[in-house]
Formats: C-alpha cells, structure tokens, sequence
C-alpha cells in the first residue's frame, strides 16, 4: 500500500526535520531548564494575544470573504491578489507602513486632529491586536474565501431556484469545516510573534516568548532556556493543530460540475450596500499602509545600490527553489496527519530550529556549503502549513467527490493525479504556489548562522542600508521587496485563479 | 551606527577565487560589516596591500557562531563584539592574548584588556531633531522632568545591545533610584524596539521626537547628507560607553597572519577609515584627525562605563528596573 504509506512516511520525515533540530539543540545545552516568573508571564501574553489575534482575523474575515465571493466588480482580482500583500512582508517593513497610518504622527492622527478629534493611541495590547489582524486578515480572507470558491455552483443555483436560505444550508457548514482550520493556523502564526508584538504593543508588557527565546541564545547563549521555551511553543503548536483536526467536520457538498459559480444572493439592498462596505474597510485598512511604503519607498527606488539588484535576483532563486520544494512536499502530505506534522514548522522558534539545523550539519560539512539547502527547506518547512491548509480541503474534496469513480475505473497512481486531482487543485496550488514563493521572499533570519557573507538575501541588504542609516534606500529596498513578493504571488495566483 | 556589518557577495566571491596558494585570514563579523556601506570592503583592501594574503568575511551572528563551533571554527579572528557581552565570549576560553601595544588608544576609558582590542567607540545619547524639539532637555534630570508630549523611542535591553547600554547608563546615573527614574521616564516612551534599526526608522518616520542613539548618530547626517538638523543631546550627568572590540582566536592556524592583522588595529590606516564607514570614534587617532564632521560634534565631558564583570553583576537587576517601571 504504498500510496497509504507515503503521507506517513512524509510526515515523520516533516516532524522529524523540526523536532530534530530541537532535540539537537537540548542534547548540546545537556538538559532543559526551568522557567522563571517573567517567563510564564510571556507565556500567558503569547497566548491570549494569539487567541484574540486569531479570533479576531477570523471574525473579520468572514464577511469580506462572503462579500468578495458574492459581487463582482471591475479590479476585483487585483484587489483579492493586493490584500494578501501584509501577509507576506517582513515584519520591520509592515510596522513601518502601518505606524504611518495608525502612529502618533500617523494619517489617522492628522486626519483626526484637522478635524478637531482627540489623538489616537496605538500603542498597547489593542495596537498588538491591529497589527497581527493586519497581518492575518488576508490570509484568513483567502482561506474562506477559497472555501465559498470551492462551493459548487450547482449548489448556489439550486439554492436560488428553491429561493432557500444560502447562509443556513450552504454557507454555515462552509464555515464550520473551514473557520477552525483558519484559526488555528493564525494562532500558531501569532504564537511565534516578537518585534511587531513589542513594538505595537510599546513595551515589556508585550513580551512574547519568542522574544525570551531570543534573548536567551543571543545575549546569554543559554541554549537550554531556548530550547525549554523553544518546547513550550511548540506544544502550544501540536495542541492547536490537534483542536483543528477534531473541530473540523468533512465536506459534504459532494461533487459539482465545475461551472462558473453565478450567486443569485446579497445581490440587492442592504445586504449589497454591507458587502461594499465591507470590501471598503478591508481594502482601506490593508491597502493604506501599503499606499504608505509605496510613498515613503520611491524616492529611493531609483538610486538602489547594485548589490540590493543581486540580492534581489538571489532572493528570487530562493524563492522559486523553495516553492518547486514546498508543492513536492505538500502534495503527499495534504492528509490530516501531514497537516498536524506541517503545523510544527511554523509553531518552532525560527532561532532554535536554525541552531538545531546548524549543530547537526556542522560535524559533517561546513554549514556555509549547506547555505542553499538549508534555506530551500527551511523555507518549505515555513509555508508547508499554510499550503496544507489552502489544499487539503480541497484535495479531500476531490477525493470524496471522485475517488470511487476512479477506483471504479481503475484509474490509480500517478494517473489520478495528472487527471483527476490535480487539475482540480489548480486554483488552491495556484494561491499556495503564490504565498510559499512571497513568503520566501521575505524569509530572514532561520539560517543567520549558515550565512558565508556572500549569500545575502534582499531582506537582509534592507536591515544593512537601515543599519548604515541609509533610511531613503532602505525604504527604496522595502518597496522593491514588496513588488517583487506581490508580482510572485500575482502570478502564480492568477495562473490557478485562471476562471475564479 | 556602530558595528552593524554585512556582505558584499561579489566582492568576497571574487576574492576568493583570485588566491588559490595565498594564505587566507578568516574574519568573523557582524552582519553588516562587509556591504558596500561598511567598513569591512576598505580594511579588507588595506590590509592585503601589505599582508600578501586574502582577507575573507564570514559575516553573521558572532558570538552565537563561535560559542556553537567552539574549538572547531574556522575563524582567525573576529570582529565587532561589544564590550557588553565580552564576559562570555572570554569564558569559552577560545581566544588568545592580542599581543598589541594599547598605549596608542584615545579611548575616553582606560583600557587594560589584553584579549579584546577596542577598534572603535561611541556613547549612548538621546537623538533628536534640532529643527523640532525647541527646548531639547540638557541634562537627563531635565529629560526625565520633560513635559510628557516629548515622545522617546528606546530599545529593549533583552534583544539589543543598545539597550542594555541604556539601562546600564541609568543605573550609572541613578543606582538605587534607577527604577523610581525609570517611572518618571515610562509616560515619555512612545515604545521599544527589538533593535536599533526599527527605533531610528520610527525617528525618521517622525513618531518619535527623540531616539535612542550614539553621540555620533549627527556625523552621518552632516557628513553623507549635508544635512545639520540632527544633534544628540549632551547631558553632565556623564553618558555610557561602548566599544567594539577585535580579538585572535587561539585555535588560529594562521597564528602569524592574525598577529599581523592584530597590529593593523591600531595603525592609522586602520583607524582614519573607521569613522565615515562605522559611523563611530577611531579608538586610536587624536581628535585633530578626526574628519570635520566628527571632530565638532559635541562631546560629553563625563563618560561613564562598567567592565564587563561589573555590567554581568548588574545586568539582571538594571533589566529589572527597567522591566517593572514601564509594565505598570
């Protein structure tokens, strides 16, 4: 059985990538330590901001994903692919554009204050929560919204002609098997969250564990704290993942004739006039940020250093090796137990993954020659999560839906891929393609100790110019970053959206 | 700023492939050392005008990476460890005397160290906008009593080294009342950042009005952008120091090589480059050679610094003041 055997084996091998690094990482520090008091006050930070990060993302996402997937409008691909951007920049970046919109001296504050309003603060446990819906929104937008896509447009015009409740008999049930898995992949995201949770959140109030990990291997090079806390994150991870798998019931849409999905309801009165201001909050609050890099980066655009072109150029490789890498792995993996094993990736502390990865390979070979490798997987390790999530519904889909006709017919192997599932996964491998390649090219700091120097990636080149107080280039470099993660996504998002 | 390094790919990979039998020094770095805005291209090029050798960076986290590799690293010699953090990286007992002379060095402090030699300098201070800030506070008594509009973005002393050399400089000033300091200082923090970058990248912005910095934040301003509205503000209270420091490994197997570029520290040629590329005092070149932009910027009359023994001791509870006052 050899097709049952393949996602085992492949998720042993995806768990086996993350804890090893981390069981590496203990055994070098000789034992895990005790947590003091500051920790498990990070820890019960970590927690509850993720959960109403989540919760929040969530919650909003639902009615811009209905409203997306409900009206038509011209421009309304280019603003489904523009509101994934938050999503896939770096992090200084995003609090950067976003502190422009909603910071002390921010379009907010001056708009408010030309109008004579009081002065908004960001800053506290509300500006961490804004900040991570800014960066989750989108994804948990295009999750549902790939759930809404992947009702079968049969279903919608038997709805329509029988005049039944969409919400309660189509929509509702969408939402109970996709809701819990956006959830719980935004809670993981958000676990792991340290400069945008400090900076929002303006000071050690917000202290996250990640940071303590942090501090603990850079400043006190105590490998045994890192890994404990490393532990702790993770198992916070595994018990997420394990809620998603029992809280998310199959499809049961059943199979549809895959044609253009027309919607005969929200079409008129209020329920339009709320889905078009519902699309207008989403695009203002995530698209006025971007507006802002945009307009802080042009100056600097034009007078870009030649080397910020090869890193660009470099980061470019990286991220298309690392989306080929991340689809080979995904596809065997798109089970239940290759997504709890995927969840892993991006519940572990990047630092101590990268340490553990670093302490295993150095024996062997010296770690620079194992620079391009490291990345590509530490990259696919990264995306698998939210590539599992964008397929794995759909995969067991297509399966429930086609499987039995293809036994039926003998088709099996290689041969149901190529003509059944796969090009009905088009569109999800379209948007998990887009997302691992941004995703990767944005990606810093996991293999800091692997670099040679030579190597630098265009994320790393920005912290350089911002270092060397080159703001204007560096802001220059931001923009480039973001067109380029955008372009990659675009277009790999468009080539399966080809009819959405 | 100080030592924040960095590679330029095509200048190390064609380095390395013009010396097939010349001896190589490795170099450990900080991330940032090695672009092209650093100053690792311009000592590279200076020392193997006379070394007959082939310089190569190894850019990246520093300590971590040598602590990890131990006796097995390829390093001869690292550059860019901060005097906060030396303690450590002395205790793995993985580096070797430096063998140099320091009577040349025109560091404010005196320096007696024999494994780490400082290459650099600079002090903490608070940066700002002259063109903005109308009443700048001129002593850190009169900044903690400042109005509480006078927005400050600082880093954290748990993610950044600029940050601990702040609450070590307050604890300098205030010791036991360091806490009751940080609270009358707390309602002025706009926020705290992981690092340096995000902080200044704020004060760019303009959410801050003043930025945790280094006396010699202006000299990139006036020097590289003609632009003379950034100062930093000089408080009598005294300011804290902090150096970037070289050191020999002792596992080096090019022991004579290292020695080599150990005593081109110190050396003129070595120290003129270091303020337009580092951004930060030479640690051994008498001010009247300091360029024009660095040699009139203002400078603190008291200088304050704990050695490493006594930042170890301290550390904990300067983080902890910090730490109480501005989670209440």
């Amino acid at each position: 059985m050899a097709q049952r055997a393949l996602p085992v084996i492949g998720a042993i091998l995806v768990a086996g990538l993350v804890i090893g690094p981390v069981v590496a990482v203990i055994w070098r520090a000789g034992g895990l330590t005790s947590l003091g008091a500051p920790d498990y006050a990070a820890l019960w930070f970590t927690l509850w901001q993720a959960a109403v990060s989540a919760a929040v993302s969530v919650a909003l996402a639902i009615p811009v994903a209905r409203a997306l997937s409900r009206q038509r409008f011209p421009g309304r691909s280019l603003l489904i692919a523009l509101l994934g951007a938050p999503f896939i920049l770096p992090v200084i970046v995003a609090v950067l554009g976003l502190l422009a919109v909603f910071g002390g001296n921010g379009l907010v504050n001056r708009l408010g204050g030309a109008m004579g309003l009081p002065r908004m603060d960001i800053y506290g446990y509300h500006g961490v929560i804004l900040a991570h819906v800014f960066f989750n929104l989108p994804l948990a937008t295009r999750l549902i919204l790939q759930g809404w896509l992947a009702i079968p447009a049969e279903r919608f015009r038997l709805a329509a002609s029988l005049d039944a409740p969409v919400g309660r008999l189509l929509e509702w049930p969408m939402l109970r098997r996709i809701a819990p898995g956006a959830f719980a992949v935004i809670f993981v995201i958000c676990l792991t969250s340290f400069a945008v949770a400090l900076t929002l959140g303006g000071g050690p109030r917000a202290t996250t564990v990640e940071l303590a990990i942090y501090q603990a291997f850079k400043f006190d090079f105590d490998l045994g704290k890192a890994a404990t806390l490393a532990l702790v994150q993770l198992a916070l991870g595994v018990c997420a993942a394990l809620a998603l798998l029992l809280l998310s019931p199959p499809d049961g849409f059943g199979a549809g004739l895959d044609r253009l999905q027309q919607r005969w309801d929200g079409q008129a009165g209020a329920a339009r006039i709320g889905d078009v201001a519902w699309i207008a909050f989403a695009a203002l609050f995530l698209l006025s940020p971007l507006a802002m890099i945009v307009l802080a980066g042009l100056p600097g655009l034009v007078s870009l250093p030649p080397e910020v072109w090869w890193a660009a150029l470099r980061s470019l490789t990286v991220a298309l090796g690392a989306t080929a890498l991340t689809l080979v792995l995904a596809l065997p993996l798109a089970t239940r137990a290759g997504e709890l094993a995927g969840l892993l990736g991006v519940a572990v502390s990047g630092l101590v993954l990268g340490t553990g990865l670093f302490l295993i390979v150095q024996p062997f070979i010296r770690p620079a020659e194992a620079a391009l490798p490291v990345t590509l997987m530490v990259n696919a390790l990264m995306a698998l999560p939210f590539v599992l999530r964008i397929l794995r519904p759909e995969l067991e889909a297509a399966r429930a839906d086609f499987g039995k006709l293809a036994a039926t017919l003998g088709i099996t192997g290689w041969t149901l891929w190529r003509i059944v599932l796969l090009p009905r996964l088009r569109r999800p491998l379209g948007f998990a393609a887009g997302l691992t390649a941004a995703l990767s090219m944005g990606d810093l700091g996991v293999i800091a100790l692997f670099a040679d120097g030579d190597h630098a990636t265009l994320p790393l080149q920005l912290y350089g110019l911002m270092g060397a107080y080159r703001m204007e280039a560096a802001q220059g470099a931001a923009l480039l970053l973001l067109m380029m993660s955008l372009g990659l996504f675009w277009l790999l998002d468009r080539g399966g959206r080809a009819h959405a | 700023m100080l030592g924040r390094t960095f590679v330029a790919g095509l200048i190390a990979t064609s380095a390395t492939m013009a010396a097939a039998d010349t001896p190589v020094l490795t170099v450990y770095a900080g991330d940032y050392f090695n672009s092209e805005w650093g100053p690792g291209p311009g000592i590279e090029k200076g020392f193997e005008a006379f070394c007959d050798c082939d310089l190569v960076y190894k850019t990246g986290d520093l300590l971590p990476r040598i602590l990890l590799e131990g006796e097995r690293t390829e390093a001869d010699v690292v550059i860019g460890l901060t005097s906060d953090i030396t303690k450590k990286a002395r205790d793995s007992g993985l580096f070797a005397p430096h063998g140099v002379d320091t009577s040349a060095l025109t560091l404010p402090v005196d320096w007696e160290d024999d494994t780490f030699l400082p290459f650099n300098y600079g002090h903490t201070a608070f940066v700002y906008n002259n063109t903005l800030v109308d009443n700048p506070p001129a002593s850190f008594e009169a900044l903690l009593d400042a109005p509480d509009d006078l927005r400050l973005v600082i880093q954290d002393p748990r993610s950044s080294i600029s940050g601990l050399a702040l609450v070590l400089w307050v604890h300098a000033v205030y010791g036991d009342e360091a806490e009751a300091a940080w609270a009358r200082l707390a309602p002025k923090i706009v926020t705290v950042t992981k690092g340096w970058s995000e902080s200044y990248g704020l004060f760019s912005d303009g959410e801050a009005d003043m930025v945790l910095s280094y006396t010699t934040s202006p000299a990139y301003h006036i020097i590289a952008e003609e632009d003379l509205t950034k100062s930093a503000a000089i408080f009598p209270e005294g300011h804290y120091f902090m150096t970037e420091v070289v050191a020999k490994l002792a596992t080096t197997d090019n022991p004579d090589l290292a020695q080599q570029f150990m005593d081109y520290i110190l050396t003129e040629d070595f120290q003129t480059m270091i303020p337009t590329s580092n951004w930060s005092f030479p640690s051994a070149l008498p001010r009247e050679k300091w360029p024009d932009g660095f040699r009139d910027l203002p400078m603190p009359e008291k200088v304050l610094f704990y050695n490493e023994d006594e930042a170890a001791a301290l550390r904990d509870e300067a983080i902890e003041a910090w730490r109480s006052a501005l989670s209440r």
